[in-house]
């Protein structure tokens, strides 16, 4: 479904991502991990062309991101990233129904599909009763959700998320990867995001891809790539992995730096 | 439990029920207003008229000294007012939305010194060629926004990198009209005069030049709303959403620096009204450009024709350049908003 193959990525002069390639199929959560400045969140901002790679391409379907207008690819793909700002007064209702742009034409206003659209992502992402209310005065969760729901509008069959659980407490954070996960199942919609929680990242994720010094480490099932020595090599962190009897899957506990000379306590 | 959501639900609908009456009543009321302000321009001046005098000198054809008064002084005065007034205030609200600034002002763009150095060039190295000088002043400004933009440019255009080039060339070219004045201040007094803005001595000619320009300005700038409205939500939705985000910032700029070109090379320079008028239309109807840059237009009407009648009545017989009645009255404004930002009525 997305191919990013061979990618290189640079600021000015400085290379941070080199070398990468990741095919996604459909309908896959697929989470980037790595430490801060791993380039994690510019090689998503690549695959969702908002910025330009020195070398390398991301293909869509077969076709070339860069090549196909901007408008298409706003049909196909949607990324949320993780800052925003809006004027004060602009309201939820508003906001989505901007993201039924990418279908209209410059000149038009919304149809009757496009109201349909946009009370269909509200009722998705559970904030219809919050419509009318202005984006900054709802609290960071539910912003995050009228973020999402824009998203949705523009009906993508992908959708790249940077960090989407930052700045949100522990029940938002949970709630906002159960609402990515029931999009996912419910809808089809292929997930690709960054994530710092590695144990959000092994819950939710179908795929797990670590990344490092924008160097490709390690990718498959979160079982598989989570290792100890995985963790000492990527994190410089020491863990427990142990198993979650409800889930089935790995969770991490970290219990210190490693250092050469072994555990610090 | 059925109730509740029922009547969550008429809450919600009530709310954008009054905020659209509210809209509606700004807008019947700002023309009202506007109107009202028309009227009172054709009525004042160095010699006053009654409203029936004017309805019988627009109506009747007899050539009488008033008659002449109000239809070749005050109409196309008027009518002067209200474009410049209209075309500067969008121009800013246009760059505001580039900007994503609220100090963005149509002067950023270099347009308004650019002209200024041109026309002050004209009028006081070149009084001869003083029948060209709307259309030097024109050249000036846009050469000079030109050179601001392609200094902005760098693989795109960058907002901090066209305020920074603004500042820069403003500096340069604001230089060049000091070192001007002061070459020639025996002359500066007409000079002076047009730095700050001054609408009087203008017919029905200047009206002719300016009106076409307007119009085609003006429409292009309410082409521009949906545009304006997406560049608020940030680059990166802007181009999630599809927009062409470098080539957006750029045709609302030329647009913006094409309005204030017109209006300054026909009036001189009129500080303010591009900076605190989309300010205060924003605070009436919020900052959703469909109803916020009708709005500005209105309202810069407005302001300048109010301006414009202080400057001729407050001294009379004597007349102020209408930029400094701005200035005057719109500093404090200014320092107003700037202590209670953020607070949006709608």
């Amino acid at each position: 479904m997305i191919f990013a193959s061979n990618l290189k990525i640079a600021y000015e002069k400085k290379i941070v991502v080199d070398k990468f390639t990741l095919d996604i199929s459909k309908g896959e959560i697929i989470s980037l991990i790595g430490p801060n400045g791993s380039g994690k969140s510019s090689i998503l901002k690549v695959m969702s062309r908002l910025m330009k790679s020195l070398e390398g391409a991301v293909h869509i379907d077969g076709k070339d991101i860069h090549k196909l207008s901007s408008k298409d690819v706003a049909k196909q793909l949607s990324v949320l990233s993780q800052y925003h700002s809006t004027p004060p007064d602009f309201t939820v209702e508003e906001i989505v129904r901007y993201g039924r742009m990418p279908h209209q034409k410059w000149y038009e206003t919304s149809t009757k599909k496009d109201e349909e659209v946009v009370n269909w992502a509200l009722k998705q992402t559970r904030i219809y009763d919050l419509r009318e209310r202005s984006v900054n005065s709802l609290s960071g969760g539910e912003r995050q959700r009228a973020w999402i729901a824009m998203a949705l509008a523009q009906k993508p069959k992908v959708l790249l998320l940077d960090e989407p659980t930052t700045f949100l407490d522990i029940c938002h954070q949970i709630e906002i990867m159960e609402l990515i996960n029931r999009l996912n199942k419910e809808l089809n919609l292929t997930v690709v995001m960054v994530l710092h929680d590695l144990n959000h990242a092994i819950r939710y994720s179908s795929r797990i891809v670590v990344i490092k010094d924008g160097k490709f480490v390690a990718q498959g099932s979160p079982e598989k790539v989570l290792t100890k020595q995985l963790l000492r090599d990527v994190y410089n962190v020491e863990a427990e992995i142990s198993i979650d009897q409800r889930t089935g899957k790995p969770v991490i506990m970290p219990v210190g730096l490693c250092h050469e000379s072994g555990l610090e306590q | 439990m059925e109730l509740k959501v029922l009547n969550k639900t008429i809450q919600v609908q009530k709310k954008s029920y009054n905020r659209t009456i509210k809209r509606i009543i700004i807008f019947v009321a700002s023309s009202v207003f506007l109107s009202f302000i028309i009227l009172l321009s054709l009525r004042f001046g160095s010699v006053r008229f009654s409203t029936s005098e004017i309805i019988n000198s627009i109506s009747n054809k007899q050539v009488s000294a008033g008659r002449n008064i109000i239809v070749n002084i005050r109409i196309p005065r008027t009518l002067l007012c209200i474009m410049v007034g209209a075309n500067l205030a969008v121009s800013g609200a246009l760059l505001q939305a580039v900007m994503r600034n609220p100090l963005a002002d149509p002067g950023l763009t270099g347009v308004s010194t650019g002209a200024g150095l041109a026309a002050v060039a004209i009028m006081l190295a070149f009084p001869s060629m003083a029948g060209f000088l709307p259309f030097v002043a024109f050249l000036g400004g846009a050469a000079a926004s030109i050179m601001v933009f392609t200094l902005a440019w760098k693989s795109g255009i960058d907002p901090i990198r066209i305020i920074l080039a603004g500042v820069a060339v403003n500096a340069i070219l604001g230089g060049g009209i000091s070192l001007l004045t002061v070459l020639y201040s025996d002359r500066i007094q007409g000079a002076l005069m047009w730095l700050n803005g001054s609408i009087s001595g203008k017919g029905w000619n200047n009206v002719s030049i300016l009106a076409p320009y307007s119009v085609v300005g003006l429409l292009s700038g309410l082409f521009c709303i949906k545009t304006a409205n997406i560049l608020q939500l940030g680059e990166d939705v802007a181009k999630n959403l599809g927009l062409n985000v470098n080539n957006s910032r750029l045709i609302l700029s030329i647009i913006a620096a094409f309005l204030a070109g017109i209006s300054v090379s026909t009036v001189g320079l009129i500080g303010f009204i591009g900076l605190i008028i989309p300010h205060i239309s924003r605070l009436l109807v919020g900052s959703d450009y469909r109803f916020m840059l009708p709005l500005s237009a209105i309202l810069g009407s407005m302001i300048l024709l109010f301006a414009d009648i202080l400057s001729r009545t407050l001294f009379s017989p004597v007349e102020l350049p209408v930029g400094i009645i701005m200035a005057i009255f719109g500093g404090p404004f200014f320092l107003y908003h700037l202590r209670k930002r953020g607070a949006y009525k709608i």
